[in-house]
């Protein structure tokens, strides 16, 4: 009988520091002040369509060269981290550069069972190869369907912009960012872009939708996104809500500590009830039964 | 038939152990028989398949996309085969628990199904893996992605193949004459037990919470935030179904290694669990009532997507449901059988319409899967039912357990064992 109850207590130790051992929740809540993560400000109404973006991201990632002649709406891909896709709407045509919104609270990292896609400190979420088994639920969780998978490849890996971490760890902006022509694009603390953004829809209140697409989306990003039209018209899910994705799954993940602790030792004891006369008598009837 | 598991022991000694194997190893019946000669085929033309996917990459032999990242092998293989294999759980816990004696003869079997299916079809899951060389990244804990409902679901997978490879371990021990193993590992059943079950309501209930954080992507009549305790519930009447199912072919199959006892109760025990598949069914209803009201969907049974819905719901729930209830009244086995099949295929069209069928129903480019996909997974089955007759044909599974302890008993069975 102790043999049992230790045995159970192990495993139940084993099962259990499996899922409380650590911090429920993938965010790593941002500092403030002066490590507030960085972000980009998109502001539409400037995007010339000029899709240097689109070069300056692939020669910066060694991605294969975009596209030189593009028609209808493209999605990102394995190979090409970032699109420009044009859209013809009330007010004329727009164009809209699309990548990884790099979420506050991601759903991918959330949903990486070995934290192989993760939140970094500066913003950007990234990547490690060595870590991610390739089984795409990252890509079932993303709100914006943009983790990537190679397909056709062997040793497949998920493709996605990475904010170019390497270039923030550096000082540097984003590849795209420096590229850009036009200033459609505004590198900076996330905190200091809410409050351009902002600015902007007071400077000109009839250029702009009084919307940040990406100040509130599921839970906040690190891109966000001015226009002069409702967001649902360029393409972006409208209906996605501001709650951030990983608390869909958060109360039935609560639930898992303690149905580990609870159930156990109620079977146990609903065990020991029904055996009838407790002890030797329960233990005669399992060695008659043969297991 | 009894008295061939004594029989069968193995002689004394390293070698007659190594012989014993050897000619355990060997099969027992006419290898060219129809059944073995598509089976084989069909393993054999997955393994070539198997070969390109991992030398080419998924695309190569799937039709998984960017939009449908799962497919077949997710959908099908693992969350529909686990729902399956929940018979184990469910059985073990009206046996060790309930204390429902009267079940016993099929538990066995039941757990060996249970694990065998965990196996194949959760490990069919290494197929569909990217990198498949990572797998051991969240197990090790290198990385544990502890806020993942996969990264539970996995773990719980690992554990609960465990809990059941011990409920199961006295059938080996009985098969190899180890007397004194047996006892140890009979102590430990109850513990496996209650541990197996507590996995599995959570693994279960997993699957479902994986398509949580899908939200907008699985049509909004299969969506709900209470997909996990639906998971769970029809979890109960799947596995049970898939019990009465399997026995019915096992018990033509394989009735020369049917025990007396399981042989003489075994209909009563159908109709018992034909009686807690329909109750657990009219459950399942009610909870899907309360769903369909909760989310207002009957705003989309306009659509084709609704009659799709009212397709599964009533032809594939609510049928089943009242034909176990028919059945269990009327004590007729045909009618159960066919509730049974019924439920199943409801399962499977439930399973689909959540991760396959109702994902992105929207998407310009709908998955549909390869026949090289399906082809895998009718091989993945072919080698479970290999397996499955493999271990039927030797060990003590189908009812022999309850006959061994009266035979093996006698003190100088057990001297001879430990003499060796």
């Amino acid at each position: 009988m102790i043999d049992r109850r230790e045995l159970l207590k192990t495993l139940c130790v084993a099962g259990g520091t499996a899922v409380v051992g650590r911090d429920l929740a993938a965010e790593q809540s941002p500092g403030r002040t002066a490590d507030e993560p960085f972000g980009v400000l998109v502001d539409t109404t400037r995007c010339l369509g000029c899709r240097m973006c689109e070069f300056a991201c692939a020669a910066e990632n060694g991605l294969p060269d975009p596209p030189a002649d593009v028609d209808g709406v493209r999605t990102t891909s394995p190979a090409q981290w970032t699109v420009v896709n044009r859209y013809e709407t009330d007010k004329g045509s727009i164009t809209v550069k699309r990548q990884c919104m790099h979420c506050t609270v991601p759903a991918c990292a959330s949903a990486c069972l070995t934290r192989a896609m993760h939140k970094t400190g500066p913003g950007p979420v990234a990547w490690t190869s060595s870590k991610c088994m390739g089984c795409r639920f990252c890509m079932i969780s993303c709100p914006y369907d943009m983790p990537k998978f190679e397909y056709d490849s062997p040793v497949p890996k998920i493709q996605k912009c990475n904010m170019c971490v390497a270039r923030l760890e550096a000082g540097k902006p984003p590849a795209c960012v420096e590229n850009c022509p036009a200033q459609a694009l505004t590198f900076g603390r996330r905190a200091e872009l809410v409050d351009i953004g902002r600015a902007r829809i007071y400077g000109e209140p009839d250029k702009y939708v009084h919307h940040i697409y990406g100040e509130q989306e599921v839970g906040g990003s690190n891109w966000m996104y001015l226009a002069a039209v409702p967001f649902g018209q360029l393409g972006f899910p409208a209906s996605i809500g501001t709650t951030a994705f990983p608390t869909y799954t958060k109360e039935f993940l609560y639930a898992v500590p303690v149905v580990l602790t609870l159930l156990p030792p109620m079977l146990l004891a609903m065990s020991r009830a029904t055996r009838g006369d407790a002890g030797d008598g329960g233990h005669d009837r399992q060695e008659e039964n043969g297991a | 038939m009894t008295h061939a598991l004594t029989a069968s022991a193995p002689a004394s000694g390293v070698r007659g152990f190594i012989r014993f194997l050897a000619r355990e190893a060997k099969p027992t019946g006419p290898i060219w028989t129809p059944f073995n000669v598509v089976s084989g085929l069909i393993i054999a033309v997955a393994a070539v398949l198997l070969v390109i996917r991992f030398t080419q990459g998924l695309g190569s032999i799937t039709n998984l996309s960017q939009d449908y990242p799962w497919g077949l092998w997710i959908g099908f293989d693992v969350i529909t085969g686990v729902a399956f294999a929940g018979g184990a759980y469910v059985l073990t816990f009206m046996v060790y628990v309930l204390g429902q004696e009267k079940y016993h003869p099929i538990v066995r079997v039941t757990v060996l199904n249970g694990f065998l299916a965990y196996v194949f079809y959760a490990g069919a899951l290494l197929l569909d893996l990217g990198r498949p060389w990572n797998v051991i990244n969240p197990i090790i804990g290198n990385s544990f992605g502890v806020s993942s409902v996969l990264f539970l679901v996995a773990w719980h997978f690992l554990l609960y193949m465990t809990a059941e490879l011990v409920e199961f371990s006295p059938a080996v021990a009985e098969w190899l004459g180890w007397n004194r193993v047996h006892r140890v590992l009979t102590g430990m059943t109850i513990g496996a037990v209650v541990f197996g079950i507590t996995l599995s309501t959570l693994h279960q209930s997993g699957l479902g919470a994986l398509y949580l954080m899908a939200r907008d992507k699985v049509h909004p009549l299969w969506y709900s935030e209470f997909l996990p305790i639906l998971f769970l519930v029809s979890s109960v009447f799947a596995g049970l179904s898939m019990v009465i199912f399997e026995g019915s072919i096992t018990h033509r199959v394989f009735h020369h290694r049917v025990g007396h006892r399981l042989a003489a109760t075994h209909d009563s025990l159908v109709i018992g669990l034909a009686r807690i598949c329909a109750g657990t069914m009219v459950v399942y209803l009610v909870l899907q009532l309360l769903v369909f009201v909760h989310g207002q969907r009957w705003v989309y049974l306009g659509t084709g997507m609704g009659a799709w819905y009212l397709f599964e719901i009533l032809g594939f729930v609510l049928a089943p449901a009242a034909l176990f209830i028919h059945g269990f009244r009327r004590e007729d086995l045909r009618v159960i059988r066919a509730a049974a099949i019924l439920a199943m295929l409801g399962i499977v069209l439930n399973r689909l319409n959540v991760s396959v069928i109702g994902f992105k129903w929207y998407a310009a480019a709908r998955y549909v899967p390869t026949w090289m996909e399906i082809e895998v997974t009718l091989a993945v089955i072919c080698a479970e039912i290999w397996v499955f007759r493999w271990v039927i044909n030797r060990m003590p599974v189908l009812g022999a357990a309850f006959e061994r302890p009266r035979l093996v008993r006698p003190r100088h069975a057990e001297a001879k064992v430990e003499a060796a």
